[in-house]
């Protein structure tokens, strides 16, 4: 509701009024710089030590790249307001290549502005590209619920109430898969363990995050993770309340150092440089694009100090075995924590398996629901 | 950490709750009973809590000392009073419509000077710990109060013995219920009023720096979840009176804490139910408490709403 009042959109209704001339004379000096102008818009502040960080550490890389011109805007909606936003981007600004980063953008706002701007290429972080959708659209992401499978094993070996945590945000299926390999990482040390899962309902909703942390103290919890927006305030309740902490989105150590185990990052850079440098050189880029740890798309904190050896020994060998390629988290014979079969005995999907991105399900050991 | 305790975790879970998180919605209630019974509303509360937040978040970095972010919050929050109840004694000037400007543009001023403070540690205000007799390390959680707490239900007692009981308690009451009498007795209301609004920014002021310097004790876009707004309609529902506020701010905290802990014991369906349950409530109150013949008793009369 507050958001609404944002530099873009101010310029955007005030264009009426000033005329179309004057706004082309504004933005002719800023795309004079460079020869490729690229957008990010994110759902947060940039340096909220989380997802839009993620994202705008990688920005800042694109920026220091040659012929690239960077413009950002933050706090941006997930509602009409980001079309707004990207229009005026593209509009105004010039830009060419948008990187709208925030998992709601997609549909249906990508979706309904890329077929009025056939030259723009619009890449989104999250969405699941198929075919039919505009051809100038494209999704990426990356296998981070292997990076919540490794956080699950120093968690497994750091627990002694054998009760884990997490803070999610909404259930959709990225989030679904994290809480999932969370746990399972966890099982693999000790198949006894549990994960209690407390959704907040938003992204960023800092009092409920806090209370949502307090609540898995206090229900015995003694190793937290989360997939909130912002993981800060998560990160520093449960160090206050003597848990030991798992990383996400960025490296948190900072935070509480004696009580961070490790962290799942993002390192968003890989792909943007990438998707920068084809089109720059006119190469077309592929509209769905997936990579894992292998690929650079993402990357483990260092191990905290707690860490034990017998932790960091498992840590390390499953790494490798990630690294290798056709480690699958989601290995049957496996239920939902509902009793029914998800995976019968002898399957097993991959991290690549695009069936893991429609996840909806929590599996056994998982204490929480969906809805 | 050990101890399973089962199901009372919900009602432990609410009480510190209550206590966590409802200093907030107490100070900005107060401040803003003292400015309603003056006879203006400002609805502008919500900017001023989040510019409180971040420059009680910033000073505190900036010297290391949680309380003087406390007290620059406190200054912060009486100029915003002090702008709103300027402009609202120039003649035709809406009240509801100066805060809602005011609300706009503390939000917007806290993002634009908090910016560098979003990524730093500031240090946290204390707290004492009331649960030293208990070995159950949920019940020495959920009684580690803050000093701000304290200090919000000792101000509660004060205000109300001071609008009962103080001249200055009077002046302020005759103002709010009638300007013509007022300035009979030789009070200029304007005055009055102005003071009484800078007073209830410095309080919202206060009660941004609890968010940003307790709990959940960092500075970022998101800290408010519309506490600022919250407190003004807790003032409605706690009929103008200072110690109501206090119960009305206990009782949206351990709302608040209901869909978390409902979770946490087991009971994982329905939390987008769970986490309304501070606005059912809040229905449910003002339906029970409600009659057709005095539906707004207590009100002060200048209100801009009752008039």
């Amino acid at each position: 509701m507050l958001k609404s009042l944002t530099r873009r959109h101010f310029l955007s209704t005030s264009a009426g009024f000033a005329g179309a001339a004057a706004l082309g004379g504004l933005s002719g000096p800023a795309r004079a710089s460079g020869d490729l102008t690229v957008g990010f818009i994110y759902v947060g502040p940039r340096d909220d030590y989380g997802y839009n960080q993620a994202h705008a550490e990688a920005a800042a890389v694109i920026k220091a790249m040659e012929g690239v011109t960077v413009i950002e805007e933050e706090n941006v909606a997930e509602t009409q307001d980001v079309q707004q936003t990207m229009e005026s981007m593209i509009n105004f600004d010039g830009a060419s290549l948008l990187f709208p980063t925030s998992f709601g953008y997609f549909d249906p706002h990508i979706l309904e502005v890329a077929p009025k701007y056939p030259d723009v290429r619009f890449e989104h972080c999250g969405g699941l590209w198929s075919e039919g959708m505009p051809t100038n659209t494209g999704s990426y992401f990356g296998y981070i619920g292997m990076g919540q499978y490794l956080n699950g094993i120093a968690a497994g070996h750091a627990t002694k109430t054998k009760k884990i945590g997490f803070v999610a945000a909404k259930p959709i299926p990225q989030v679904l898969l994290n809480i999932n390999s969370f746990l399972l990482g966890a099982r693999s040390v000790d198949p006894t363990i549990t994960c209690q899962v407390i959704f907040t309902g938003e992204w960023s909703m800092a009092v409920k995050e806090a209370e949502a942390t307090n609540a898995l103290a206090d229900a015995g919890v003694d190793v937290v993770t989360c997939h909130v927006d912002g993981p800060k305030v998560v990160m520093e309740t449960a160090a206050s309340r003597d848990c030991f902490i798992c990383g996400y989105h960025a490296n948190q150590s900072d935070l509480a150092p004696e009580k961070y185990l490790t962290g799942a990052e993002w390192n968003w850079a890989t792909v943007y440089k990438d998707m920068v440098e084809k089109t720059l050189a006119g190469a077309p880029i592929d509209n769905f694009v997936r990579g894992g740890l292998a690929e650079g798309f993402i990357k483990m904190s260092p191990l905290g100090p707690a860490v034990s050896d017998a932790a960091r020994n498992q840590f390390e060998a499953t790494k490798a075995k990630i690294l290798d390629g056709g480690f699958a988290v989601i290995e049957g014979p496996l239920k939902d924590n509902a009793g029914n079969e998800i995976a019968p005995a002898g399957t097993a999907y991959e991290e690549t398996d695009v069936a893991l991105e429609s996840m909806s399900y929590l599996v056994e050991g998982v204490i929480g629901s969906t809805s | 950490m050990n101890g399973d305790i089962g199901l009372w975790a919900v009602p432990l879970a609410m009480l510190g709750g209550a206590i966590r998180v409802s200093t907030p919605f107490l100070f900005v209630s107060l401040g803003e009973v003292i400015t309603e019974r003056s006879g203006r509303i400002n609805l502008g509360l919500e900017g001023t809590l989040v510019f409180g937040a971040m420059s009680g978040y910033a000073l505190a970095f900036l010297t290391g000392s949680a309380w003087i972010g406390v007290l620059a919050a406190a200054l912060a929050g009486a100029i915003f009073g002090l702008v709103h109840g300027l402009l609202c004694s120039l003649p035709r000037v809406n009240d509801i419509a100066i805060g809602i400007a005011l609300m706009l543009l503390g939000t917007g001023l806290a993002f634009f000077f908090g910016k560098p403070f979003i990524q730093p540690v500031a240090p946290d205000l204390p707290a004492i710990n009331l649960g030293w007799w208990s070995d159950l390390p949920q019940v020495q959680a959920a009684l580690r109060v803050n000093v701000l707490f304290l200090l919000g239900f000792v101000l509660a007692l004060a205000l109300a013995w001071m609008l009962r009981r103080t001249r200055m308690g009077l002046i302020l009451r005759v103002v709010g219920d009638s300007s013509d009498a007022a300035r009979a007795l030789g009070i200029r209301p304007a005055r009055v009023r102005i003071l009484a609004t800078a007073f209830g920014g410095a309080l919202a002021g206060v009660g941004g720096a609890y968010l940003s310097l307790f709990y959940p004790g960092s500075w970022n876009e998101g800290i408010s979840s519309g506490q600022g707004l919250i407190a003004v309609a807790l003032v409605i529902f706690a009929r103008w009176s200072p110690v109501n506020c206090f119960f009305a701010a206990l009782l949206f905290g351990a709302a608040g804490a209901l869909g978390p802990a409902l979770q946490s014991v087991g009971v994982t369906s329905g939390y987008y139910l769970s986490y309304a349950a501070p606005f059912v409530l809040t229905l449910v109150v003002l339906i029970l408490s409600s009659s057709k013949s005095g539906a707004l008793t207590g009100a002060p009369r200048e209100l801009s709403i009752t008039k």
